[in-house]
């Protein structure tokens, strides 16, 4: 283990609390843990931190605060936001792109339906959209699902162009981008999780915009009231605070983080038989991903880890199934040796250059001990 | 599909029957074929995108007799 503190880079599987988060938190564990639908001062003091979180996340969506509802995770916001979606249109089937995050899988896998379909993408992953025209117009479809950005490599989709049937709804997962990429504005329902963006786990975010036939799939009350039961009062506030303060330094953070992952981008490329998946400028600003040859991604995560650096791979033999990255395959990339580096907003050019320097020797060190 | 030489790989984990496959390329003449049985999931990915970036043509994919897949590459270069 090295002496000096791991460099943790990997953000965009779980961010480090926003310090605005931290402070929002201590300050609302003691006041926010009455019910909220009671009468009494605790219960009004809960309602009032809750309705505050509401409407900051609200405001910072673009949207009411009524349209806005916290959940127990993102990937539970993605079930009962797309499955609220089929329920309300009576039609089980939902179309995606072939590399949304297994939650959308999941939620489609959830009712089986001939109308569903994953839509292909192209090499950098950026989802065919004519495809994804043609599959929603098909009988049967509820309900589109398409990513703001891709979870695995980062690129963006071009969500604003998508052309839907009328009374097809979209939904649009935003885990990955909200806090480091402008949204897109075409959505008729919105997903995102607060620990992915430096707000507390436990905080998922289901937006519904008013006008969209939603109701909730799953046993409890309709609406966004309190779609996952007793909410967590405190951490829906920090995870509130956070994205306030990660909007306000959004272009200040990706500024720094744009240069800086195009210099990961080209010392990994400069490496034999290394290639960058992702789009190389439809991107997120802060995330990279490659793929090493004849390399383990279990065995470069464990050498880099040794090393001081703290990353993610979507190789299989680092996943907790025996197949490999639906991303990287649907993406016609090399699914071992896969590595992604995800920054943080403290990331320094120093620790940037360390990496670098870290990787190729990582990698020569692995491809010696294959004997190439 | 026929085949120069055949490697049996089946029981090998990611990333090793690229790793082998790479390693037994030069033991087939340019304009060659070599096959790879593989039961790893990922090498149905992991050998097309292989002959992409080491510039080999990927030829195709069918059962060996015992069901484990079986990849065909043609040496080019």
């Amino acid at each position: 283990m090295s002496s000096t503190p791991e460099v943790y880079l990997d953000s965009a599987s779980s961010t480090r609390l926003h310090p605005a988060a931290r402070e929002t938190l201590l300050a609302a564990l003691d006041r926010g843990y009455a019910d909220p639908r009671r009468l009494h001062a605790a219960g009004r003091d809960a309602r009032l931190l809750l309705d505050n979180a509401r409407a900051v996340v609200a405001e910072c969506l673009g949207v009411r605060p009524d349209e806005v509802g916290f959940t127990a995770s993102g990937t539970d916001a993605v079930h009962r936001g797309l499955l609220g979606l089929t329920a309300a249109t009576g039609r089980d089937g939902i179309v995606h792109s072939a590399v949304e995050h297994s939650s959308v899988l999941h939620a489609a896998q959830w009712r089986e339906s001939p109308a569903h379909a994953a839509v292909p993408v192209d090499a950098h992953g950026v989802v065919d959209l004519a495809a994804l025209a043609a599959a929603a117009g098909a009988h049967g479809v509820g309900a589109v699902a398409l990513q703001a950005a891709n979870q695995e490599v980062g690129t963006l989709q071009p969500v604003d162009e998508v052309e839907l049937p009328g009374g097809v709804p979209l939904l649009v997962d935003a885990a990955a981008a909200l806090g480091h990429a402008p949204l897109p504005r075409r959505w008729d329902a919105l997903t995102a999780s607060a620990h992915k963006w430096g707000g507390p786990a436990g905080v998922g975010v289901l937006a519904v915009r008013r006008g969209t036939r939603w109701t909730n799939p799953f046993p409890g009350d309709d609406g966004l009231e309190q779609p996952s039961g007793f909410p967590d009062v405190p951490a829906a506030l920090a995870a509130a605070a956070a994205l306030r303060a990660v909007l306000a330094e959004r272009d200040e953070v990706a500024a720094r983080q744009v240069p800086q992952v195009d210099r990961i981008r080209a010392a990994a490329a400069a490496l034999p038989d290394v290639e960058v998946v992702g789009h190389p400028t439809a991107r997120l600003p802060h995330l990279v991903t490659f793929s090493v040859l004849y390399a383990g991604g279990d065995e470069i995560v464990g050498e880099l880890a040794r090393r001081g650096f703290g990353v993610a791979s979507g190789s299989a033999c680092t996943a907790s199934t025996l197949e490999p990255s639906h991303v990287l395959a649907a993406m016609g990339a090399l699914t071992h040796g896969n590595v992604r580096v995800s920054l943080a907003r403290e990331t320094t050019d120093e620790q940037v250059d360390a990496f670098c320097a870290a990787l190729a020797e990582v990698v020569a060190v692995i491809r010696g001990r294959a004997g190439l | 599909m026929s085949a120069d030489i055949e490697i049996d790989c089946r029981d090998l984990p990611c990333p090793r029957p690229i790793i082998e496959l790479a390693k037994a390329l030069p033991e087939v003449p340019v304009g060659g074929r070599i096959a790879v049985v593989a039961r790893d999931p990922a090498a149905r990915y992991d050998v097309p995108a292989w002959c992409r970036m080491r510039g080999q043509e990927y030829v195709g994919e069918e059962l060996a007799d015992d069901g484990a897949p079986r990849y065909v590459v043609k040496r080019v270069s």
